[in-house]
């Protein structure tokens, strides 16, 4: 790919256009042109990349590339604001491409309709100028900070969950990298995503938005860039704060003055994780002690006494549930000392059969373990539905809500 | 003296200590060594004291798990001795569980 032809000066247009930051004495004609002639690859067309493509874009920027290996869903809407109701199903990608467009002609928009990996990534980050992290898993924050050593390049991360944001610049103008800060990824069970965790829409909106930020200030060298501080913002308390991080660590493993990595890594295995933000699925039971949804409606038509538990928090269990089921969260059960008297009152001496279901039958499985393990005198036969409320509702009441 | 410290916990690490963002504590002098607190000392107290579940989502070995920034007075606790820091009174002491959502 050609990089940008360098632009000498502004058209007509251009200048009435971008008037409004035309006339910032630190921006000017020459930062207006510097953002012409840049590129910026947004990694990730989620929460974080909308908002931060949709700024870029309207600042003017000269190219943008954006990499997704999504689809658009209906529950991306509410924070991915470049995709629409009617792109459902469409590649994240094609719909951020076609808002993009639409927004501002000009840009060159490349899409990347793939799973960036060691194999692809240094190809395809070769050619832009700053790199955004707006992924959502950590092998990929990994990668990107890999790619962004060896290649030279400025990342602004930015990452969000729940009611919080977190932003700041890795290997920018002799700053740390990612590794300097986290030479060890965390366990994957410590990590919690945007479909399990929950987001409000706002928060990658306010992140995102400050990436777009830092990139074009990186892109124009104005100001302060986010290097060795990291921001951290609190939606629900309504506070930005500041910190001081360290400076580069010369022993990093790659952006040290002796590297040890010196190519690309396996992600996946040195996370542990896959590079996705879907579900992962548990196996910690024996088939024995679990039961698949078609063959517990089949004992629901029957007629066959015994105990639903729901094992989902009580915000969850308000959106949706089934009529007969019995709300203990495993946060309960996990912090009971006396599990047998919260069962009590939902079981009586005629149904010694438990089953237990969860949103996706992960929770459940650990629901099962701990009822097992706590009520074993009682000749309890527990089990726990295969695939949660979601599978029920894939494969046997289709109204049944998902989210 | 005891020593008067606001713990704060951030990015979802206060799931572990009741949803509970910022908690005012005292640390109790201690009896026949010498009568300093360093942050290993703390989050071993923590640890007893303060997290309410799942101490393997917050500790690993004396130290916190990784993916867990610790900030001592807004500053990155790597530039003022790590584990090795000695608590001053009234110092605040923030646990960061960094994001990786988007
Ligand atoms: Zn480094």
């Amino acid at each position: 790919m050609a990089a940008l032809a360098e632009s000498k000066v502004l058209e007509r247009e251009e200048i009435g256009r971008y008037g409004r930051q035309l006339i910032l004495p630190e921006w000017g004609v020459q930062g207006q042109l510097k953002m012409k002639s840049a590129s910026v690859l947004i990694v990730g067309a989620g929460g974080l990349g909308c908002p931060a493509a949709q700024y870029l874009a309207a600042a003017g920027i000269g190219h943008l590339g954006v990499v997704d290996y999504d689809s658009v869903e209906v529950s991306n809407l509410h924070r991915q604001i470049l995709h629409t109701e009617g792109r459902v199903g469409v590649t994240k990608v094609s719909s951020a491409q076609e808002s993009i467009q639409s927004l501002n002609s000009k840009v060159k928009v490349t899409p990347h309709h793939l799973v960036l990996n060691s194999t692809n990534a240094l190809n395809i980050i070769k050619d832009y100028d700053v790199i955004l992290d707006a992924s959502d898993n950590v092998a990929t924050r990994y990668l990107l900070n890999d790619s962004c050593v060896l290649l030279k390049k400025p990342l602004v991360s930015g990452s969000a969950l729940r009611f919080e944001g977190q932003l700041t610049v890795y290997n920018y103008k002799g700053g740390p990298c990612y590794r300097c800060l986290f030479p060890c990824p965390p366990p994957p069970h410590c990590v919690t995503n945007c479909s399990e965790g929950g987001v409000v829409g706002v928060v990658p909106g306010v992140i995102g938005s400050l990436q777009a930020l830092e990139a074009m200030k990186i892109i124009t060298d104005i100001g302060d860039s986010m290097i060795s501080k990291l921001l951290l913002f609190d939606g629900f308390s309504g506070t930005f704060r500041h910190i001081k991080l360290r400076e580069r660590n010369p022993e990093c493993s790659i952006c040290g003055d002796d590297p040890i990595i010196k190519e690309l890594i396996d992600y996946e295995q040195f996370c542990g994780s896959k590079p996705n933000d879907k579900e992962r699925q548990k196996e910690l039971l024996t088939e024995n002690q679990r039961i698949s949804c078609a063959d517990y409606k089949a004992l629901l038509d029957e007629g066959v006494p015994h105990l639903l538990l729901d094992v989902r928090e009580p915000v969850e269990y308000d959106i949706c549930h089934l009529p007969h089921s019995h709300n203990i969260p495993l946060s309960q059960l996990q912090k009971s000392k006396d599990i047998l008297s919260l069962l009590n009152t939902p079981l009586s001496d005629d149904n010694k059969r438990v089953f237990v279901i969860c949103r996706r039958g992960n929770d459940s499985q650990v629901a099962v373990h701990l009822l097992e393990e706590s009520v074993s005198n009682l000749q309890l036969s527990v089990s726990d539905i295969k695939g949660g409320l979601t599978e029920w509702s894939h494969s046997i009441d289709k109204n049944f809500p998902l989210y | 003296m005891p020593l008067s410290v606001e713990i704060e916990f951030s990015g979802g690490a206060e799931l572990l200590f009741n949803k509970i963002k910022k908690h005012k504590i005292e640390l109790p002098d201690k009896m026949g060594v010498a009568n300093t607190w360093t942050i290993r000392d703390l989050i071993g107290w923590i640890k007893e004291n303060l997290l309410c579940e799942r101490p393997e989502l917050f500790v690993q070995g004396e130290s916190v798990r990784p993916g867990i920034l610790v900030m001592i007075n807004n500053i990155d606790w790597d530039l003022v001795g790590g584990l090795d820091y000695v608590i001053n009174n009234n110092d605040t002491i923030l646990f960061i569980s960094t994001l990786h959502g988007g």
